[in-house]
């Protein structure tokens, strides 16, 4: 064997034996404090990521007159399809729960971080801390949770607890037999297999274009 | 069929049905569900146009699409299920679709403020909150993290939601269509978190979109450390723009509203967010009054695609049922099919591959002799999960959850091969 060869044969032996290559760690440039402040929106239960500010149940109703209630009505009932936010207590365990802001809602994080995100539909993150905080006080007036002369601040904000925080549990699935509970029945199974329900009786289903 | 019977039927392929019912009683096989009546010009002895004249060149179509006698083949929306299409959803034609993959322009859509359009050039990524480097990065820096491949189902968790109270919408498009199945070209999200530095107390993620809805969900970090990824690519072309174009998140076997399209942030934390789209929205309500929350993952289910109301039987003799089973917990190892509403059952073969927390093709080859059916599947996951009766889950949870229904979907089909969406006796 040539010197070449021989040397050829031990590179690549050492090649295929080498760990990993370590590759350049230059992926990415450091965020700066600006960059992650104009993104950085969100607001948590415990109130981190809430702003300085606020505001008053009376600006609030103003606000969402103006910018809501084509939506969500003048008292945030809701109007067509578009969300119910107040009311619906006590409709939790009926045949028709009505999950609002003070029915269902655990907590009132959510109200100030989602209006402040997402809404006024189609002119998301319009409003200012202050008229978010507005808004968001109104909603509580409206669900009868504070008085016409409440004001939300950031410093009064986690002192604000909505009904329905201890309304939630941890996800208890699977729920149902599994194998181990026995295998599913193959055969003879039932002795009487009747129609109970039909979705023609509904008629609910879009018709095609040409129909 | 009465006259009154008909006019009830709005299925969408009801034009073609009663051709296909028409052609049964004559005793004449019809092909498939384009139940169009055949042209004899084109048929042998002559020859067809096609045999003699030239067709297009390569250059006719840049960007190949299906051809026009499949342009029924598409998304479809339920207008009445939401305020405004600009936040709603719509459905993936699975009566139409074989195999396992979801092809790109049929994947169903659900997003909350519209589509939005974005330029990669103007995309960014920021990484931020309980890491030791809050870093920015570009949609090519993405792409450079070590890649994958790897087929998945997303399932909104609402899919077949709309039948908790019973048999509603007339098609497994609308009953069972908040699915597809792609393959995603990405990067494990572990690889990129692990490039920032996770701090000790980093326990949970919150990513959010670049859309008008500012999508955020709140993702603990075991999951995001095992198989979430960052995609660019599905099927092997970049994302489409409904699907979160220029990068989503992937969140294998978990409800898809966590699979933040258009991501442009992530922060980590050391504790959940709770925002609308996980207490508002994406909670079960039990019939106690008490909501399960943090629901993420999706159980074992099945549908039969075909038969289906959409697709109903067009000839007696041989005849294939299929349809298609998945898994959030891990792969399908049985499925098993019934054709007398559950009295009596048969395992189907399985076909195609079968990946992790992917859709699963099922088949029964049997001969019908027109008599009656009630077409159930019932699917058995890796875990030994069953996939429960409508009913056993209705005992445990009432009514008005809305979210993961993936009980046992029943078919009536008729003896002119009409089907329709029923529920049968337990």
């Amino acid at each position: 064997m040539s010197k070449f060869l021989l040397r050829s044969v031990l590179t690549a032996g050492l090649l295929a034996a080498s760990p990993a290559v370590v590759l350049a760690d230059d992926l990415g440039r450091p965020a700066t404090a600006e960059e992650i402040a104009a993104w950085d929106i969100d607001v948590r239960p415990d109130g981190m990521g809430l702003p300085p500010g606020q505001g008053s149940v009376e600006d609030g109703e103003t606000i969402f007159s103006e910018r809501c209630a084509a939506c969500h009505g003048d008292f945030a009932e809701g109007v067509d399809r578009w969300p119910v936010l107040s009311g619906g207590f006590e409709t939790l365990r009926s045949d028709r729960p009505v999950k609002t802001i003070g029915s269902y809602w655990p907590y009132l994080s959510t109200v100030w971080d989602y209006v402040n995100r997402a809404m006024p539909f189609g002119d998301a993150q319009s409003m200012t801390p202050d008229e978010v905080y507005a808004v968001t006080a109104f909603l509580l007036y409206a669900n009868d949770l504070v008085d016409d002369e409440f004001v939300l601040s950031q410093e009064n904000f986690t002192d604000v607890r909505l009904p329905n925080e201890n309304g939630f549990i941890e996800d208890s699935r699977p729920d149902t037999p599994s194998l181990a509970d026995g295998a599913p029945c193959m055969s003879n199974c039932k002795t009487d297999v009747t129609v109970t329900m039909r979705a023609r009786v509904l008629d609910v289903t879009p018709d095609h274009e040409e129909d | 069929m009465s006259q009154n019977d008909s006019k009830s039927v709005a299925v969408p392929s009801r034009r073609r049905f009663l051709t296909g019912a028409a052609a049964l009683g004559a005793g004449a096989v019809v092909g498939g569900t384009a139940a169009r009546a055949s042209n004899p010009e084109n048929l042998p002895p002559n020859i067809p146009d096609w045999s003699r004249y030239l067709g297009d060149g390569v250059d006719a179509r840049p960007y190949g699409m299906p051809s026009e006698y499949e342009a029924h083949v598409v998304r479809r929306s339920v207008p009445w299920l939401t305020a405004d299409p600009v936040s709603s959803v719509n459905f993936t034609p699975l009566h139409e679709l074989d195999g396992i993959i979801t092809p790109n322009g049929l994947a169903f859509e659900r997003h909350h403020g519209g589509i939005a359009e974005i330029d990669p050039a103007d995309h960014r990524l920021i990484i931020h909150g309980l890491v030791e480097k809050d870093l920015i990065f570009t949609v090519d820096e993405i792409k450079r993290f070590p890649r994958t491949n790897r087929v998945y189902f997303l399932e909104c968790a609402a899919n077949s939601g709309m039948e908790w109270r019973g048999a509603q919408l007339n098609g497994c498009q609308f009953t069972h269509g908040m699915i597809h199945n792609v393959m995603y070209t990405g990067v494990m999200l572990k690889d990129v978190l692990a490039h920032c530095g996770l701090k000790p107390n980093a326990k949970w993620l919150l990513p959010e979109g670049a859309d008008a809805s500012a999508m955020t969900r709140s993702i603990p970090m075991e999951k995001a450390l095992d198989d979430c990824m960052i995609a660019w690519k599905m099927n092997g072309e970049a994302l489409r723009p409904e699907q979160g174009y220029p990068m989503r998140l992937v969140v294998p076997g978990w409800e898809g509203n966590m699979w933040i399209k258009w991501l442009r942030r992530i922060e980590v934390g050391d504790m959940p967010w709770h925002h609308r789209e996980e207490t508002s929205k994406y909670t079960d309500l039990l019939a106690n009054g008490k909501a399960r929350r943090f629901t993420w993952q999706m159980d074992c289910k099945s549908v039969i695609t075909n038969p289906s109301p959409q697709a109903p039987l067009t000839a007696k003799g041989r005849n294939v049922i299929t349809g298609l089973a998945w898994s959030g917990r891990g792969t399908i190892q049985r499925v098993d099919v019934s054709m007398d509403g559950g009295a009596n059952w048969q395992t189907a073969r399985l076909d195609g591959p079968s990946f992790d927390k992917s859709a699963h093709r099922f088949y029964v080859d049997f001969d019908w002799d027109g008599r009656e059916l009630l077409l159930q599947s019932r699917a058995i996951d890796s875990t030994g999960y069953v996939q429960p009766t409508k009913n056993q889950l209705r005992a445990v949870r009432g009514e008005n959850s809305i979210y993961h229904n993936n009980g046992i979907q029943t078919w009536l089909v008729r003896s002119n091969g009409e089907a329709e969406n029923v529920e049968v006796s337990s």
